[in-house]
């Protein structure tokens, strides 16, 4: 290793790295100071003698009780997790198939194909909704979960596929030719061998497609409208604000438990998510 | 054990006519080598006989079997690629039991064969470990161990040394050589090292640009290559190629060019007669200089670069203008620039047309 001034280090790498650290818990850090502060320090004047807006004295659990048990928070909560499991098993199983046959089938159009997958995903939301709600409509989903689970797909489906034809391109041909040599079929070799060394990518794929319906927020307002069946991320947003009243304390309660899920499926699972984003296998 | 015929064979991706109209016959318990340089059809030709490519033309009989339309794994054959391909995920045993696992032999049989080839390879401790866990050779050993568990009736070998340093790879070689010997099993072998294909091969196809140059045994490509491409491909290091004419002196022929004046021999007069004024080339082999010498088959050349290997020495020389290499004694003092005397042996000379390319 070349040695290299202190200061530089410093400049170059310490510090930027304490700016970059800050920036990005800060707002978890406010989530959660603001989740347990009692309504009296929440509502005081930004001017009074005792304002203390970064840290608290009195720290309360009674925005998680009043959320628990005054709004549907757990139902919401049960929602967003059925929706989310059930939209990214449908995605992983369709962008499975697809990215292996994108990455290692040789058809005609083939690349078009998968160009205009690419392209479907970068369609907003914003303008998909409306033909997407019209749909709904005459299928006669709105205001079910199923309307969240078949809508989701539009755009996890060709991010798993993405993911996964990179990740089966960096997986050599080799492989899967000495399977089907060794008496597998096509089919036979994607399963018992591309697939379970493609583990890292399809897992990081169903994190990140799992996060991505968990968070959604545009689709689960205009489809959900009845309390019961919202989401969390709609739930809090809808039920916390009255009007020009913000209930602070719920909020970020909400915000905050709605959070941990998936950043315990990260941290769970980070090390593959590098590998499958990065996409490595040595042989 | 079975024999693999080609006829006619083709392959044409969109631009490229990538194997051309090969015929070729190689015989049960052949050990079959196809070496050319990059891009000549070999790998290509070796993936048809697999079933991993299809066929644009022509026919592949493994055994008696017309096998165009047969998936690879109906084949029975069994192939070791370059880079292994050895299944990550899987233990060294159940790579090796992969194979008789998909075709559903009972638990003990596959325990017995594994166990089998895994002695006879010399990797029995290595058995509950993980591919990555292996050295290079170790690998090779496995790849080549899931081949021979399965009994096939044709080994199929794509560059399987070609990822290992030089001293494994001539210690490989000599350990499939041996295997093939003890099992028996018709062989077919791709790689770009004629060294290799020589060693190993009980005959040689050498290949360009999709077309078979010459199908021979390894002496018969070295002594009478087909063509000028065969000659140089063949041996190392390469052969020396001069321009050359024919003219007739006294009553017989003589090969001239700037530097050199050689008398054809006898046998070879008759042929080379029709070739009289013409441009031609004279090819000779780097072990065919000797020093010393005078009278007619004698030359002076001048030393540029000497190249001291141990158990030989490697002289580049120029001749006239022709830069050409010479394998010596590793005795001989020479310093570069120092003028030295050269004789051929006339037998040991080879003639090109010059246009076609064909050995005369």
């Amino acid at each position: 290793m070349v040695l290299e001034r202190p200061w530089k280090k410093w400049v170059f790498f310490y510090i930027p790295l304490t700016v970059f650290i800050i920036g990005t818990l800060f707002p978890f850090y406010w989530m959660f100071i603001t989740a347990i502060r009692p309504d009296a320090e929440l509502y005081r004047s930004w001017r009074a003698a005792t304002n203390t807006p970064f840290w608290t004295l009195a720290p309360t659990l009674e925005h998680f009780r009043d959320l628990m048990a005054k709004t549907s928070f757990p139902t919401w909560l049960w929602n967003t997790f059925f929706i989310a499991v059930v939209s990214t098993v449908i995605s992983l199983f369709c962008g499975l198939l697809a990215g292996y046959a994108l990455a290692r089938l040789k058809f005609p159009m083939a690349g078009t194909l998968g160009t205009s997958i690419f392209v479907t995903y970068l369609v907003p939301p914003t303008l998909l909704f409306i033909p997407l709600a019209d749909i709904i409509r005459n299928f006669r989903l709105g205001n079910t979960p199923w309307a969240l689970i078949l809508t989701y797909p539009t755009f996890l489906i060709p991010f798993c596929t993405w993911l996964l034809m990179g990740y089966f391109k960096t997986i050599p041909k080799e492989l899967e030719e000495c399977a089907r040599i060794d008496g597998a079929t096509r089919f036979g070799a994607m399963v018992r061998i591309i697939f379970p060394i493609a583990v890292p990518g399809i897992l990081s794929a169903g994190i990140f497609a799992f996060t991505l319906s968990w968070n959604e927020f545009i689709y689960a307002l205009i489809f959900l409208s009845s309390p019961e069946q919202k989401t969390v991320p709609v739930g809090v947003v809808s039920e916390l604000i009255r009007g020009d009243i913000y209930f602070w304390g719920q909020l970020m309660a909400g915000a905050l438990l709605g959070s941990i899920p998936v950043a315990v499926v990260y941290s769970f699972f980070v090390e593959y998510y590098v590998t499958g984003l990065t996409g490595s296998v040595k042989g | 054990m079975a024999q693999v015929v080609m006829k006619a064979l083709n392959k044409k991706y969109d631009e490229v006519h990538a194997v051309k109209d090969v015929n070729l016959h190689i015989r049960d318990k052949e050990f079959m080598v196809l070496v050319g340089p990059s891009g000549c059809g070999k790998t290509t030709t070796l993936r048809m006989v697999a079933g991993l490519e299809e066929i644009t033309a022509g026919d592949i009989v493994i055994g008696d079997r017309v096998v165009n339309d047969l998936p690879p794994k109906d084949r029975d054959i069994a192939m070791v690629f370059q880079n292994y391909a050895l299944y990550p995920h899987m233990t060294v045993y159940d790579n090796m039991a992969f194979g008789l696992k998909m075709r559903k032999f009972p638990k003990a049989e596959i325990q017995k064969r594994v166990q089998d080839a895994a002695d006879l390879l010399g990797i029995g401790e290595l058995l509950k470990r993980k591919p990555r866990q292996l050295s290079g050779g170790q690998r090779q050993r496995v790849a080549v161990g899931r081949a021979i568990v399965r009994h096939p009736q044709v080994f199929l070998f794509d560059e399987p040394l070609s990822n290992l340093d030089a001293k494994l790879r001539v210690q490989m070689r000599v350990e499939l050589k041996r295997l093939h010997d003890r099992l028996e099993t018709t062989a077919i072998y791709v790689t770009h090292d004629q060294v290799e294909a020589m060693t190993l091969g009980d005959r040689v196809v050498v290949m360009k640009d999709g077309w078979i140059q010459q199908v021979g045994e390894p002496l018969e490509l070295y002594g009478k290559p087909a063509n000028k491409f065969v000659a140089g491909f063949i041996g190392s290091p390469a052969m020396n190629f001069a321009d050359a004419t024919v003219v007739e002196e006294g009553g017989g022929l003589v090969v001239t060019s700037p530097g050199f004046r050689i008398p054809v021999p006898p046998a070879r007069v008759e042929r080379l007669r029709a070739y009289k004024g013409q441009a031609l080339t004279l090819g000779i082999r780097p072990e065919d200089m000797r020093i010393g010498g005078d009278g007619a088959h004698a030359f002076d050349a001048l030393v540029d670069v000497v190249e001291p290997l141990g158990s030989e020495i490697l002289l580049n020389i120029t001749i006239g203008q022709q830069a050409m290499v010479a394998r010596v004694e590793p005795t001989v003092r020479a310093k570069i620039h120092e003028k030295i005397r050269f004789n051929v042996e006339p037998d040991r000379l080879h003639y090109f047309d010059a246009k076609t390319e064909a050995a005369i």
